[in-house]
């Protein structure tokens, strides 16, 4: 059921359950279990990232990025579904283990796959930074200095492309991310173009991750048979979901069912910041500012406006204020 | 407006064919391992009912006990975890292939998996 939390990071959120469940347990899980998962999370991470940049390219006006991410990200979907037997619904995590394992003929797709979304992702990183009209819409928008970002709380990316190195996978790490090495990617501009260059570059890591993962992926069995009765216990567990940090609170009370539970997950601790971000900017630049922190609320945007000088107020649904912002920027 | 850095790219992009399919006329094959619609096989269910303790959507519902259970499915429930599968122990429901599910009614989504009378 908590997959169901999130269609795009869903594996972040059951990594995080189980991960509060086996701590109750006090249950250790085998090594290639560990590195099965950080697989997935870190495909899953690509997926996300890929999803993200087309979201963008599409509020920025810029369809055609938006198709040929979103075509890429195909790649991306059938590895997965290779792997878990879905294309967004992984069920891959189950608790004290993984579902399925990765076989030695599975893990060459895989290998195949991540060079071309490598390639791709280093292409349009290019494209990001080279081209005139994203940088028009990017470059000094929704600026988040290093000091607000800490202050008020944000997450992930967007707390990473403030130049704050932080990162639960180096902080606090889980699954594997301890055995392997990686990089945790800071930008120092602050805005919208950093952001973007941010998750290019964490593209590009999760694949040196993933190409380390299978390459040492430890034999034995990918899951512990764990007792159904979790004992009275409260844990919290964290997991660095492709957007940012996700905290999971778990109350057990000796039966199979748990007595509380609490989800955190990024994008609620990235609001405080994005309204810090809109202060100043203009209305155009709402939609392209929102997309930034990568926000996940059921779609459901619609904006109320007030004229301070007039006293007119109106609302606008998200459709409407792209087309604005679209149309505002060409008349420029 | 076209972008400079994109037009090599597009062109390249002009003799390549499509990237989508004609759907409902050419469909891309299943893969090996999707989960899809159930199946349960009458002779090894021996009706322990762990399927329908197991599912956390509730989407299973075991009526009776013991061999001569019968099995109700809800697809409209049914998340497509697989755990109705792994829990299993005589390997009765097995999930397949079949993924075109969709249904203007919804009465139409619950299977019922009835044991022949004999």
């Amino acid at each position: 059921m908590i997959e169901r939390i999130c269609g795009i990071c869903s594996h972040a959120h059951t990594t995080c359950y189980t991960q509060a469940v086996e701590e109750a347990l006090k249950v250790d899980l085998p090594p290639r279990a560990k590195y099965i998962r950080t697989v997935v999370a870190e495909l899953e991470r690509i997926h996300n990232h890929y999803f993200w940049l087309g979201i963008l390219a599409h509020e920025i006006g810029f369809d055609t990025l938006f198709m040929y991410t979103w075509r890429d990200r195909e790649i991306v979907m059938n590895l997965l579904e290779l792997i878990s037997g879905n294309r967004v619904q992984y069920a891959m995590n189950i608790i004290g283990g993984v579902r399925r394992d990765i076989m030695p003929s599975l893990s060459s797709e895989i290998m195949k796959g991540v060079k071309i979304l490598a390639e791709r992702m280093t292409y349009y990183k290019k494209v990001c930074l080279d081209e005139k009209t994203i940088l028009a819409r990017c470059v000094n928008v929704g600026v988040l200095k290093a000091k607000d970002a800490i202050s008020l709380c944000a997450v992930g990316p967007t707390l990473r492309a403030s130049n704050v190195r932080r990162d639960v996978r180096a902080d606090d790490p889980y699954a594997a991310y301890d055995e392997i090495p990686f990089h945790v990617v800071t930008y120092d501009g602050c805005d919208v173009a950093s952001r973007i260059a941010t998750r290019c570059d964490e593209v590009l890591e999760s694949v040196k991750i993933i190409r380390y993962a299978l390459e040492h992926l430890p034999t034995g069995s990918i899951e512990v048979i764990v007792s159904r009765v979790v004992p009275s216990a409260e844990t919290i567990a964290r997991v660095e979901a492709p957007r940012g940090e996700n905290i999971h609170y778990l109350r057990s009370n000796g039966t199979d069912k748990p007595a509380r539970y609490k989800v955190r997950a990024p994008t609620l601790a990235n609001l405080p910041a994005l309204c810090r971000m809109l202060i100043g900017g203009y209305v155009a630049d709402i939609p392209v500012v929102i997309a930034g922190i990568d926000p996940c609320f059921c779609c459901m945007d619609r904006l109320a406006f007030a004229d301070t000088n007039t006293d007119k107020t109106w609302s606008w649904e998200g459709e409407r204020l792209r087309k604005y912002g679209v149309k505002w920027y060409k008349k420029k | 407006m076209i972008s400079v850095s994109m037009e090599k790219e597009l062109v390249k992009h002009l003799v390549r064919k499509a990237a989508t399919l004609r759907y409902p006329f050419d469909k891309f094959p299943p893969v090996e391992g999707l989960r899809g619609k159930h199946v349960w096989d009458r002779e090894k269910c021996v009706g322990c009912g762990l399927c329908a303790r197991d599912c956390p959507s509730s989407a299973i519902e075991m009526i009776g006990k013991g061999l001569t259970a019968e099995l109700k499915i809800n697809l409209g429930r049914c998340l497509f975890c697989g755990q109705c599968e792994d829990g299993c122990p005589r390997e009765a429901i097995k999930l397949t292939q079949v993924y075109e599910l969709a249904e203007s009614d919804r009465k139409k989504l619950v299977l019922e998996f009835k044991r022949e009378s004999t």
